[in-house]
């Protein structure tokens, strides 16, 4: 009779375990019987840009960014300049996503007529879950024409002597969800220096930061240092930007304190000369705008 | 002892018979979509998981957030930092039945209408739901569709008063699953 009662008693509670676990046991086969899927990082950077130089983002497969970059003048140059305010640096940019790995661009500076185009190939993107990538890696190759009048049109001038280029190697990390660090080892080379003892070589260690203090606000920061005594005729050094950046639906605005004037790479590593120190400060901002001029496949045959 | 051998039998069969009546997908289709004055949302999430036990009519799906597409890829990625928040919440997760499974035969082609009762978990969060939705029983497929409207309040998905007139509140789901026969 006992044991009749023990077995009543265990069935009743095999069959209710039974029951309970029944759509959990569904989980664990749909778990089991589930593709395994790569999660692609996003976001490691918002804008293209981290504060002046690039991040290692490109726009979206399809979409068309508009960015105007503003800096002001020097900070220290006093009321009788309004602080900067009656001056400006402008660059005009225009950025295309072609593909998942490939972003392209130009710009035309108001810094010596400057204009600059570049690409930027994603070679490897951070991910996990069926692929593990630890880094996001972007190479970009930039070159920039400045298109003012020569300094000394008497002399034999080649269209080349305007041209310079920037080749960078960005890689990037996105720790967590709120702070992301990018390295960025830049090489310049300028065809035509400016002084005798310049080196037309010009080697500086970027590094950028972005850190999220709301769904919608960050802190970025970036410093490209500046290996000595390559640089003499002007007295370049390294350049430290910080700046925040507020997103709104399809605008991110970046507004941000700078020493460094020019806005292309180019410029960037080579020109700015601006002293934190002495107050040689630039307000600056990047308001960027996102057309979506390529729809995906699936939204494409509506319409 | 002898009752034990064949309760053990038993239990075997049963779950050996149950294991039987299994239908899985990894390609299930969920589209949302949401209106509003200024804005319609749309994105689409071909890799949805389901599986679904015609015997008792126990029914799951699982949807990994990052691979529901958007027509614009700024969206796609506000959607997943700033809304559902992926990397917090990867899975949307449904866990629930089909109170009505005896109302369909999967031997016989044929749509049948279905209740479904379970909990939806989305951001975290889980509500209980209740919908209407139907079976079409064909070929040995079984293929499910439902429609259904969720308030995103109700998963603590929040939207900015900058951009409120742009987001509906409101967001509609569909469902399209073809469920295959789990060998």
């Amino acid at each position: 009779m006992k044991t009749k009662i023990q077995l009543v008693a265990f069935m009743i509670l095999a069959l209710t375990a039974f029951t309970a676990n029944a759509q959990d046991d569904m989980m664990n086969l749909l778990n089991k019987e589930a593709a395994p899927v790569i999660d692609y990082t996003s976001a490691t950077f918002k804008a293209t840009r981290v504060v002046v130089g690039h991040s290692c983002e490109n726009p979206g497969t399809g979409d068309l960014l508009f960015i105007f970059s503003h800096h002001f003048g020097a900070l220290n140059t006093g009321y009788e300049n309004l602080f900067g305010l009656k001056q400006a640096q402008v660059r005009l940019g225009l950025e295309y996503g072609v593909t998942k790995w490939l972003g392209l661009g130009v710009g035309l500076n108001t810094l010596q007529n400057t204009w600059d185009g570049f690409l930027k190939f994603k070679v490897l993107r951070q991910s996990k879950g069926a692929k593990r990538m630890p880094f996001t890696l972007t190479i970009l190759g930039s070159t920039a024409i400045y298109t003012t009048k020569w300094s000394d049109p008497s002399r034999k001038n080649y269209f080349t002597s305007r041209m310079s280029y920037a080749s960078q190697v960005i890689l990037a990390r996105k720790f967590g969800q709120r702070f992301s660090l990018q390295i960025m080892p830049t090489y310049v080379h300028v065809n035509l220096v400016t002084g005798p003892e310049d080196h037309n070589n010009v080697f500086s260690l970027g590094a950028g930061a972005r850190f999220k203090i709301s769904q919608r606000v960050a802190i970025n920061a970036e410093y490209y240092y500046l290996f000595p005594h390559q640089i003499k005729s002007i007295p370049a050094t390294s350049a430290l930007s910080v700046g925040v950046d507020i997103e709104t639906g399809g605008h991110v605005f970046q507004i941000f304190l700078t020493n460094a004037n020019g806005e292309n790479t180019e410029s960037l590593v080579t020109q700015t000369t601006g002293k934190w120190q002495n107050g040689e400060i630039f307000l600056g901002f990047n308001i960027s705008r996102i057309f979506t001029v390529i729809k995906p496949k699936e939204f494409r045959k509506k319409q | 002892m002898k009752n034990l051998i064949i309760l053990v039998f038993c239990l075997a069969a049963v779950s050996f018979s149950a294991n039987a009546q299994k239908f899985i997908t990894k390609t299930g289709h969920i589209k949302f979509f949401s209106e509003s004055p200024l804005e319609k949302i749309e994105a689409h999430n071909h890799q949805v998981n389901a599986a679904l036990d015609a015997a008792t009519g126990d029914f799951v799906f699982k949807v990994l957030e990052k691979s529901f597409e958007f027509d614009k890829a700024l969206m796609q990625e506000h959607f997943n930092e700033n809304y559902v928040e992926s990397d917090k919440y990867p899975n949307a997760l449904f866990s629930g039945k089909i109170t009505n499974i005896k109302d369909v035969n999967i031997a016989k082609d044929g749509v049948y209408e279905v209740n479904v009762e379970g909990k939806l978990t989305l951001h975290g969060v889980t509500q209980p739901v209740k919908q209407k939705g139907s079976i079409e029983v064909k070929g040995g497929k079984l293929i499910g569709n439902s429609k259904f409207s969720i308030l995103l309040s109700d998963y603590n998905i929040k939207i900015p008063g900058a951009v409120a007139n742009n987001i509906s509140k409101t967001v509609e789901i569909t469902i399209e699953i073809s469920l295959e026969k789990l060998m």
